[in-house]
């Protein structure tokens, strides 16, 4: 299906009554828990998961795109008006944005995020509707050698080559890919590692773990830390932005989106690093006068780039996720785990068999960014005061959520007891700088790389070089080698003199 | 590869004693001690009847392998001095705050030890109130209350709203006995 007729086809659906419903309720709860200090779009997802129980397959990811593009919208505020970063696409945002805050700026800088959020999704959704059935062609062509290399390279560049050290993020991705271990093995029905538990023979949920690194063990890690006193919540003031903010916004805003967009769609996903260059690129071509606000009184810019990117980013997220089934984000990957509760799975042949289903998706991503600059500027008053929650009841109340996600589901003790032990491991991830969401990935994708891994090798016999000789995985494995010892093979050759 | 065999080297590396390597290590053997419980684990996959080009070892070896060969390196990072005493966040960050982490522990373990025989409202009350503490509330009965709502209005919401089976513990019993509905 071309891009157009889709679009038209998924309008019709997303436009109905009851699915403007749900992409509304969606962008409300979105928002509302992004808002809260500390979580970010794949917790509030993970959170919210249970509605699928009762909610029909379309309905429900017209949810989950509204808070998707919501907890966006929520956690920029919260890093303007709280200086508290949700998740790691909003550190810059926080960095300039608390600044503008604190000199009684928080009205303009809310409101460049949230349109930037606007002007980036716009660009981000145009780029999902139309890449998205390009990259369908070329995907419908690649065997499980290739699908296999592929993941490899996810695996490398969402731990290798993001955060701080290569040798933690790959730690943590083989933590991931451990637990994705857990259960019954799908070729043979053999149990793995359950340590002879029955309960583990299902395996782990992909959600429990997350439910459990981002809110058991990130409340864990703030105690720990706990040294009393509430953080301050700076007024919101006027929301106007000037004549001269707008001309301040406009350029940051499309080059943050131009920027962020294709590192989304490259399996190097995550919204660090569009977010960082964003804010390094705006910093250099502000003006002097603008430049001078960097840092002290908080420039406009340094706002609307970042914000711009890290939106772009994560709507870029959205093209591998669907096109190829492969999650690069925490939040993609959690969403992927929503699909295969309703018993579909991602990739090429999703656009062929769900065509529908795809394109109300897409269009409701529309139908979510245009509710959102709608209704979060006048209700930033309201997301304001949610911030307000004080500390105690808030973390106490995001815990009863996470344990009744969990018991609700199972039933079981040993789950809570899974939830609690991942979540003490999560405070110590947090303690040592260890990333996160290489668990959450590694988990759902290992699963999927090594039945790869194992069609290609049935296809070949049993012969190992068919992941060499096939021109289409070796150039992706090559490139996967090429991120990981690239940058130390660099550095290497800087620090070698002559 | 131990300190003591060679002393000079390790102190090269890091110019003054430093205490903080020691957590560092525990991390760098704990890693290496997952590794070994994968390495357990895929020993004992009992070997598949059924003709598989790999069968269901080999990915659990290879992980477990990877895990060990990580934990290593990251034992030996340690001994080289460690990573977390350069984090910035850890630099800045307020001392150990025992009484709060051990009132969250608490908390957990209350919901756990609770859930089973009294029912999910009163273990996740329990928690909520010691959560609450550990983060310096000090309203007991106000928490309290709040919890029971809370916690009363979250159940009835995944078992009518959304038609999730939990158990009815005592609390979920009696209001829905005020409510005037039978039990089951």
């Amino acid at each position: 299906m071309d891009p157009i007729s889709g679009l038209a086809l998924g309008f019709g659906h997303a436009l109905s009554l009851a699915n403007l419903g749900w992409a509304l309720l969606g962008c409300f709860l979105g928002t509302a828990v992004g808002v809260l200090p500390g979580i970010g779009p794949a917790l509030t997802i993970a959170l919210l998961l249970p509605i699928t129980f009762q909610v029909e397959a379309t309905g429900a990811f017209i949810l989950f795109c509204g808070v998707f593009y919501g907890a966006m919208y929520g956690g920029s505020t919260t890093s303007i008006l709280l200086n508290t970063p949700g998740e790691s696409g909003s550190i810059i945002t926080a960095l300039e944005g608390a600044k503008m805050a604190r000199h009684g700026r928080a009205g303009p800088a809310l409101a460049t995020a949230a349109i930037g959020s606007f002007v980036a999704g716009t660009i981000g959704t145009l780029g999902i509707s139309f890449l998205g059935p390009v990259v369908v062609e070329l995907a419908l062509k690649l065997g499980p050698a290739e699908y296999f290399a592929l993941m490899v390279l996810c695996f490398v560049t969402v731990s290798a080559v993001l955060g701080g050290s290569p040798l933690r993020g790959l730690t943590s991705l083989f933590f991931g890919l451990l637990l994705g271990l857990i259960g019954i093995d799908l070729q043979t029905g053999q149990p793995r590692m359950t340590l002879g538990v029955p309960e583990l023979l299902d395996g782990v949920n992909v959600v429990l773990v997350a439910v459990a690194l981002f809110a058991v063990g990130e409340t864990l890690h703030l105690a720990w830390r706990h040294a009393g006193g509430e953080p301050e919540v700076r007024p919101v003031g006027r929301l106007m932005m000037s004549r001269a903010d707008w001309k301040r916004s406009i350029f940051p805003w499309l080059r943050g989106s131009l920027l962020g967009f294709p590192f989304g769609v490259m399996p190097a996903g995550g919204t660090e690093m569009p977010t960082m260059l964003s804010y390094y690129a705006e910093k250099k071509l502000a003006p002097p006068e603008a430049q001078q606000e960097f840092g002290t009184t908080g420039a406009i810019e340094g706002v609307a780039g970042p914000e711009a990117a890290n939106n772009a980013a994560a709507a870029g997220v959205l093209v591998p996720m669907l096109t190829l089934g492969l999650p690069t984000s925490a939040t993609a990957a959690i969403m992927l785990s929503a699909f295969q509760s309703y018993g579909i799975n991602p990739g090429p042949l999703l656009f062929e068999q769900q065509g529908a289903l795809v394109w109300t998706l897409i269009a409701s991503l529309y139908v979510a960014n245009v509710m959102l600059v709608v209704l979060n500027l006048p209700l930033v008053g309201l997301w304001a005061r949610i911030l307000k929650i004080p500390q105690p009841q808030l973390y106490a109340g995001i815990l009863v959520f996470a344990t009744i996600g969990t018991y609700g589901i199972s039933n079981s003790v040993t789950d809570l007891v899974l939830l609690y032990v991942i979540g003490i491991i999560g405070m110590f991830m947090r303690r040592f700088d260890f990333p996160t969401a290489p668990v959450v990935i590694g988990m759902i994708l290992g699963p999927m790389a090594e039945q790869a891994m194992r069609q290609a090798l049935t296809i070949s016999q049993g012969d190992w070089l068919t992941f060499v000789t096939r021109p289409g995985s070796l150039a992706i494995l090559l490139l996967a080698v090429a991120a990981l010892l690239g940058p130390r093979v660099y550095a290497a050759m800087r620090r070698a003199p002559g | 590869m131990s300190a003591p065999g060679s002393p000079g080297r390790v102190l090269q590396a890091a110019p003054a004693p430093r205490p903080a390597i020691l957590p560092d290590l525990w991390v760098g053997l704990f890693v290496i001690a997952l590794g070994g419980l994968a390495l357990w684990q895929a020993a004992t996959i009992p070997t598949s009847p059924i003709y598989a080009q790999v069968g269901p070892k080999a990915v659990p070896f290879a992980i477990a392998a990877g895990l060990l060969l990580l934990g290593a390196g990251l034992t030996y990072a340690a001994l080289r001095g460690g990573w977390s005493h350069t984090l910035e966040e850890m630099a800045e960050a307020p001392p150990t705050n025992w009484r709060a982490i051990t009132l969250m522990l608490a908390g957990l373990l209350a919901n756990l030890v609770l859930i089973g025989p009294c029912g999910f409202s009163i273990a996740a009350s329990a928690q909520f109130v010691l959560v609450a503490a550990a983060f310096g509330s000090r309203h007991l009965l106000r928490d309290l209350g709040l919890a029971v709502v809370l916690t009363l209005l979250v159940w009835f919401g995944f078992v009518e709203g959304l038609g999730v089976n939990i158990g009815a513990g005592y609390l979920e019993n009696l209001v829905l006995m005020a409510l005037g509905q039978e039990i089951n």
